[in-house]
């Protein structure tokens, strides 16, 4: 399975990601190799998660054609 | 015109007839309930906290109180030229003769009626279930679009914006403007609502700002709160102040007090979500620690048990066999020496004992024939044949006599 490169993935989907590696390494059936790799990819999607905090901005969108000022 | 007659009656007290009049007021029962309506003129509102007014219209005047209890719990602020209904018990303040009209409840003009007719509405649309609590939809819990409906000009707006913006900034918002009061607002805020539920959001906020019952009438509307019933996204609505209750509050799925109530209950703390990635990440580290330390463990015990099965620990295995060996082969041969010494020295001790020369010892002699053949029996001696005889100590011959 190729993994989806983390600088697309939306919080949703790197928050999901997270947990899933979380219950996996918790669960310790995988070789040294592989919960390294996991633990690794782990700690870059939560470091994902938390700039998408940091940085995020709010988007607004405006629906109809009134002239008047909005936000 | 007759004058009236000085001496008719006996004069009461100014204060007797005061009181009189006091009386007289305090027993009628219409005037210790009563409602009226006029204009607010020659407002005062002293320190005291106490208020003080002249409610008026055009023939006539009458003067108004409000003690502070009553004065602290008005929602909304007194103005002269306000056309208030004020209700209350009218009294005589005798000090200066003066009748006027004790208030304990103060309503703009027309509220009395929008009331009423706000009492009509909520039975008629209470009883058709569109109140119902089983109607109302749980929140979602990680909204990613937010539909707002509000005046795109209000404050309500921005602080709901601020708000997002601070709590959860990770949302799109879907902006439906719409006026919100005026005779055009209800139409144009269930309009609103459609077109904003074709955006497919995932909650949907309706919001103003406070305001009396008359500015906040178009959320009491039937159309906006059908339309509120009819939507297929869970709504919130943020209606006015903490105390100001509308239909449209009623029929939605949540009710927040204020317009920025209603934007803390969309959406969920960001500090909340970084708590749990900090948790995950804390998680991470403590499951790895777990494994390598797991790992650690399974490799010392399998390096024993590996030392154990090596070739080098056979060859000293062996060594140790060689060595036992050597052991008891060396023990084996010395037992077997000492059994061949004692048997041996058994021999010599049987073979000493039949040899010809212990014989000797025990004082036997040995007889020879000249030819040096051992005599072995007496009839093989001639007489007069010479013999050897040998004993212990020597030897001499010897010559036979007689047989």
């Amino acid at each position: 399975m190729v993994e989806p490169i983390i600088e697309t993935l939306s919080y949703e989907m790197a928050f999901n990601e997270l947990e899933k590696i979380v219950a996996q390494l918790e669960a310790g059936q995988d070789s040294l190799e592989e919960s390294i790799a996991l633990f690794e990819r782990g700690q870059v999607l939560a470091r994902r998660c938390s700039d998408l905090l940091d940085q995020a901005e709010l988007r607004v969108k405006r629906l109809g054609t009134d002239t008047t000022q909005g936000d | 015109m007759e004058q009236p007659s000085l001496f008719s009656s006996l004069a009461m007290s100014v204060a007797d007839l005061t009181r009189y009049l006091r009386a007289l007021f305090e027993s009628d029962p219409i005037l210790q309930n009563v409602w009226v309506e006029g204009e607010i003129s020659n407002l005062s509102q002293p320190s005291s906290g106490h208020i003080y007014f002249t409610l008026k219209d055009s023939s006539a005047s009458l003067r108004c109180v409000i003690w502070r209890s009553t004065a602290s719990r008005l929602h909304f602020m007194l103005q002269n030229g306000q056309a208030v209904e004020v209700h209350g018990a009218v009294g005589v303040y005798e000090p200066a003769g003066q009748y006027q009209i004790y208030v304990d409840a103060l309503r703009p003009v027309g509220e009395g009626r929008l009331y009423q007719e706000f009492l009509r509405l909520k039975a008629k649309l209470e009883t058709e279930g569109l109140f119902d609590e089983d109607r109302k939809r749980p929140l979602p819990e990680r909204p990613k679009v937010i539909g707002i409906v509000t005046s795109p000009t209000g404050a309500a707006l921005q602080d709901m914006l601020n708000t997002l913006r601070q709590r959860f900034p990770l949302v799109e918002v879907i902006l439906a403007p719409t006026p919100v009061q005026g005779d055009e607002a209800p139409a144009a805020i269930a309009t609103a609502l459609k077109l904003l539920e074709l955006e497919k959001p995932d909650v949907i906020l309706i919001a103003r700002g406070g305001g009396s019952l008359e500015d906040l009438w178009a959320f009491n509307d039937e159309r906006v709160v059908r339309a509120i019933a009819d939507c297929g996204v869970p709504v919130i609505t943020g209606i006015g102040h903490e105390t100001d209750f509308t239909l449209s509050d009623f029929a939605a799925d949540r009710r927040a007090p204020t317009p920025t109530g209603a934007a803390v209950m969309a959406v969920p703390d960001a500090a909340d979500f970084r708590q749990e990635v900090e948790d995950f990440r804390r998680q991470l580290e403590i499951s790895m620690a777990a494994i390598v330390s797991a790992k650690r463990v399974e490799l010392q015990s399998l390096s024993a048990s590996f030392l154990h099965a090596s070739p080098f620990r056979r060859i000293q295995d062996q060594r140790q066999r060689l060595d036992e060996l050597d052991l008891r082969s060396s023990r084996a041969t010395a037992s077997i020496f000492a059994l061949l010494r004692v048997r041996q020295v058994g021999l010599g001790q049987r073979l000493a004992a039949v040899s010809p020369f212990s014989v000797l010892e025990r004082g036997y002699a040995i007889v020879q024939h000249s030819s040096g053949a051992v005599v072995r029996s007496a009839k093989h001696v001639a007489p007069g044949e010479k013999l050897g005889v040998y004993m212990r100590d020597g030897h001499f011959s010897a010559r036979v006599e007689e047989q």
